[in-house]
């Protein structure tokens, strides 16, 4: 009998998602059922999806999951831990939603220290409403609300936000992670895995920030987008970690 | 001779977050508003004490997502703010009434528009009866004139928001939240555990446990126009039985009215010394006491007699329930406002005196 060298993860629904080609919410979405699925705890977790691109991210991960207002869902999170103590509970967010319109939720949840983990899609751009800058749009970057490129003077720049939810002491682990190469995928996994131990630990409030394609709305091709993430995104947001608890030093 | 009831003196905001508690809501999330902050100080207090979780919010939007995140969760949940606070909650309500999550939530009224004034007001009626969310949904909203009602109302809220998958408001103005009056307070109800939550919610998002095949989704987004509209007529044919099985209402004497009075809450109170005013002078008053605000109790109005030359509707706003009073009385009667705003309150004597100079105009 042949032992099967890689599989469909059982963490992921058996349906097409409805992400473009080259982009990589389907790679982070693997990564987290996959870890949740192999540390058995599939079946104990609730999920928090978005508005954006990942608004219907129930459809495709395996899991309990509710949908959330635009931003609000570190405050879903915080409620849902709450009645549910001993279970896992994430959020998945774009930073359309995270870093502009749920600031507030996002800062607040860390600083309680809230006891879930939340997934951070920072692709630099609003997705689902069509390309639009984000808080995230790096300087000179084209959206349709910055045509001539993101200016300073008029937009200000653009938030690392990995760093402004490493200041706060109710976050215990922070680490940003990018999904362009296999290597850097594979770091990703590592970094989820973390996070979740950490929830289950009941240390705090933990975040893993994923630097994400947009192949669509940058306006370039899936294999020039892993590229541009790579020179562009990964100089202004580096990788690594943060913030992490003193057990794991 | 049964035991007489026990009965405690308390301050309405307290007494108020002491029904919900003993009706079985053991998840509060709050943020500081005048004129209710003694709910979530309350709360803050009593609740861990209890057993059940007390949160202060970032703000009221991070308190109805964390009801929301709650109720879908399948915890009961009791809010509370007032009318600004409440207008921030708008865009939860929508979406909970779309995910049908059950929530019992509070408004301690005061002036608006704006920030307005701390001052009670009844100008949220619109915001309360019309949706202040966007989208096709409908909240039921109940007001209370004493404490005691309210104490009950909040108690029967929690089962009412289970039973019909649905937010239910309980719409109080500033003088309730901050009068004191004797109370006889229900018997607690049990909390729930979080384990047996499933089994009696099993929509609720718990984790599915061994089985994906009993995966759950809470959602308000449909994609799909069909899809869309499929499901806001189901939620309306919840809302039509919610039309037949909640109107609410307390009428006097209306059926030979010269004149009939309709108001809510505290104005209410008001009005029923205002009827008195006005029999010693001569003028037979019924009053309509709408409990039910939204559904509006219409059949109340039906038993309005031939010899009932006006309806006044008495508020403490610029005339918003008169609207649901002119749909209800139709063209048979003209259909007058008296009211106050901003905060300020009429007494008896005024509304006598303004409901006998309009009668006397229409007679």
């Amino acid at each position: 009998m042949r032992t099967p060298v890689f599989e469909y993860t059982k963490g992921m629904c058996r349906v097409d998602t409805s992400y473009c080609p080259g982009c990589t919410h389907g790679i982070a979405h693997r990564l987290i059922t996959e870890t949740l699925f192999e540390m058995e705890l599939i079946g104990e977790t609730i999920g928090v999806a978005p508005i954006g691109c990942s608004v219907q991210a129930h459809k495709f991960m395996n899991i309990d999951m509710c949908e959330s207002a635009h931003g609000r869902a570190p405050a879903v999170a915080s409620g849902i831990r709450r009645v549910h103590p001993d279970k896992v509970v994430f959020t998945y967010q774009g930073d359309g939603d995270l870093a502009s319109i749920g600031t507030a939720e996002i800062v607040h949840a860390a600083a309680r220290g809230e006891k879930f983990t939340t997934f951070f899609i920072n692709n630099c751009i609003y997705g689902m409403t069509g390309g639009q800058m984000a808080p995230t749009t790096l300087l000179g970057q084209r959206s349709t609300t910055s045509q001539d490129g993101r200016r300073r003077e008029q937009a200000g720049a653009p938030i690392r936000v990995s760093e402004l939810i490493s200041t706060l002491d109710g976050a215990v682990y922070v680490e940003r992670v990018a999904l362009d190469t296999p290597a850097h995928i594979r770091k990703a996994k590592q970094a989820v895995k973390k996070a979740i131990e950490y929830q289950r630990a009941g240390l705090g409030f933990t975040f893993v920030e994923f630097l994400s394609t947009c192949p669509t709305n940058w306006g370039v091709t899936p294999s020039n987008a892993m590229k541009w993430l790579a020179d562009n995104m990964i100089t202004y947001y580096p990788l690594g970690v943060l913030r992490t608890p003193e057990v794991a030093k | 001779m049964s035991n007489p009831v026990e009965k405690v003196l308390m301050k309405g905001n307290e007494a108020f977050a002491e029904a919900a508690i003993r009706g079985g809501a053991n998840f509060y999330f709050g943020y500081p508003i005048t004129p209710q902050s003694e709910i979530p100080e309350f709360m803050s207090r009593e609740l861990p004490k209890r057993g059940g979780v007390f949160l202060q919010a970032e703000s009221e939007l991070g308190a109805i997502n964390m009801a929301y995140g709650a109720g879908a969760a399948g915890g009961a949940v009791f809010i509370s703010s007032s009318s600004p606070g409440i207008a921030l909650m708008q865009e939860g309500m929508s979406f909970l009434c779309s995910a049908e999550v059950p929530l019992v939530a509070l408004n301690v009224s005061r002036g608006g528009p704006g920030i307005g004034g701390i001052q009670p007001g009844q100008a949220d009626y619109f915001q309360a009866t019309r949706g202040g969310g966007n989208g096709d949904y409908r909240i039921p909203v109940f007001a209370p004139a004493s404490i005691q009602e309210a104490v009950d109302m909040l108690y029967e809220a929690v089962d009412l928001a289970k039973t019909w998958q649905n937010p239910v408001m309980v719409f109080a103005d500033g003088i309730m939240g901050q009068m004191m009056e004797p109370v006889a307070l229900p018997q607690q109800r049990p909390f729930t555990d979080s384990k047996d939550i499933r089994a009696e919610k099993p929509w609720a998002v718990t984790g599915y446990g061994n089985d994906d095949a009993n995966k759950n989704v809470v959602k308000s987004l449909r994609m799909q126009p069909d899809d869309l509209e499929r499901h806001v007529e189901y939620l309306f044919e919840k809302y039509r039985r919610a039309e037949k099985e909640l109107c609410r209402a307390e009428t006097h004497d209306v059926e030979e009215a010269d004149l009939v009075l309709v108001a809510f809450g505290t104005v209410a109170r008001i009005t029923r010394e205002a009827v008195e005013i006005l029999a010693w002078r001569g003028i037979k008053a019924g009053l309509i006491r709408p409990i039910s605000l939204w559904p509006f109790p219409h059949g109340a109005f039906d038993k309005i007699g031939a010899r009932t030359r006006v309806v006044i509707s008495a508020e403490l706003s610029m005339g918003q329930m008169i609207e649901d009073v002119r749909l209800a009385v139709g063209k048979r009667i003209p259909v007058e406002l008296i009211h106050r705003t901003g905060g300020m309150i009429p007494t008896s004597l005024e509304i006598a005196d303004r409901a006998e100079k309009i009668y006397g105009e229409v007679k």
